[in-house]
């Protein structure tokens, strides 16, 4: 009798610890980052960059037609190159249709990357991409609007940035319609993007 | 005279590209690529599959180029979150009749400190350096600034 007693004392302890283990993970301090919180609205963003242009760029840039944002760093070899060509290679599927939509790559190093860096950067990828960086607490007020996050990470060769690669699609008044993941299969990406495209102005998402 | 000869031996030594000690005539490079860099601020990148075909495992410890003075394998890791970050991957370890690939978003050889840019067209000698002390040079074809693969 002791040992049932023992065992189910035990099996209910291991029940609370489940449970408790449960909301802690889900609804408690330890919610995991995966499942991350939508990027807000663009309408409800507040940032001021400069393009690879010079000119003045903010969340209001974003509006009128369909936006495909990112960020990056040009002094990464590896994710942001592959990312921009992954992306050049989309516009280029896209044709003329490419026009219709904001494709936006954002700085998160905006120690390195100035304007005339970015201009220089942009311009081996794809024409329809566009630059931006500016001030960090302007990038920071960036990212957090995308819910993304960015992080400068000392190496034996300067720095890194760990930051956000996922691609964020949105519609043309500016609402969060989906990500493109870095793994993804990476023709799943012009359906996707013809899809935040096609997301008019019913919500429709 | 010595010196002579040991000059002509150097000479031949170095004029042989891919020459292999040991261990390192059992590893097959296939499709070895690199990025055109902007100038030489930012570091370059190479990748390419290693393969081993004996059957003892070798370990991938460390490059060499004369592109680049630090040059070292890194791996990018892409979290739940969607974060991607980088870092030196250490040794590598091929196992017998394993391949490992060094490709855009995970093992890849970065290029720190280049001494001369990367200009597409041209091409390099990468070094790989194994455990036992073989070496494998590797010509590295520069493609350009955009391209998503060794086909460009």
């Amino acid at each position: 009798m002791r040992r049932l007693a023992i065992l189910a004392a035990a099996a209910a302890g291991a029940l609370a610890f489940a449970l408790a283990l449960g909301w802690w993970q889900v609804d408690g301090p330890g919610a995991g980052t995966a499942g991350d919180p939508r990027p807000i609205a663009v309408s409800e963003m507040d940032f001021a960059l400069t393009d690879h242009e010079g000119n003045d760029v903010g969340p209001e840039s974003l509006l009128g037609q369909p936006s495909l944002v990112f960020f990056g760093f040009t002094y990464c070899p590896d994710v942001c190159p592959t990312t921009l060509a992954d992306i050049s290679g989309w516009l280029d599927a896209m044709g003329a249709d490419a026009e219709r939509l904001n494709t936006i790559f954002i700085s998160v190093d905006p120690e390195r990357d100035t304007v005339a860096a970015m201009a220089e950067y942009v311009g081996y990828f794809h024409e329809a991409i566009r630059g931006w960086t500016g001030p960090l607490p302007e990038t920071e007020k960036a990212v957090a609007g995308f819910r993304a996050t960015f992080e400068k990470i000392p190496t034996e060769d300067g720095y890194t940035m760990n930051h956000t690669a996922s691609v964020f699609l949105f519609d043309a008044e500016g609402r969060f319609v989906t990500t493109i993941d870095y793994h993804e299969r990476r023709e799943f990406a012009v359906p996707k993007i013809r899809r935040a495209m096609g997301a008019g102005s019913d919500g429709v998402t | 005279m010595k010196s002579k000869y040991l000059t002509i031996a150097a000479a031949i030594l170095t004029a042989m590209p891919g020459f292999v000690f040991a261990g390192a005539e059992d590893i097959v490079v296939g499709d070895p690529w690199s990025r055109a860099s902007i100038g030489t601020s930012r570091p370059g990148v190479a990748y390419m599959t290693i393969r081993n075909t004996g059957d003892t495992e070798m370990t991938l410890t460390g490059l060499r180029t004369e592109v680049a003075a630090m040059p070292q394998v890194h791996r990018t890791a892409t979290n739940g979150s969607g974060v991607s970050s980088m870092s030196p991957a250490g040794d590598i370890e091929i196992a017998p009749a394993g391949t490992v690939s060094l490709e855009p978003g995970g093992l890849h050889a970065m290029l720190m400190k280049l001494s001369r840019p990367l200009i597409e067209g041209e091409s390099y000698s990468l070094i790989l350096i194994f455990g036992d002390g073989s070496e494998v040079a590797v010509t590295v074809p520069v493609l350009g600034m955009g391209a998503r693969g060794p086909e460009g």
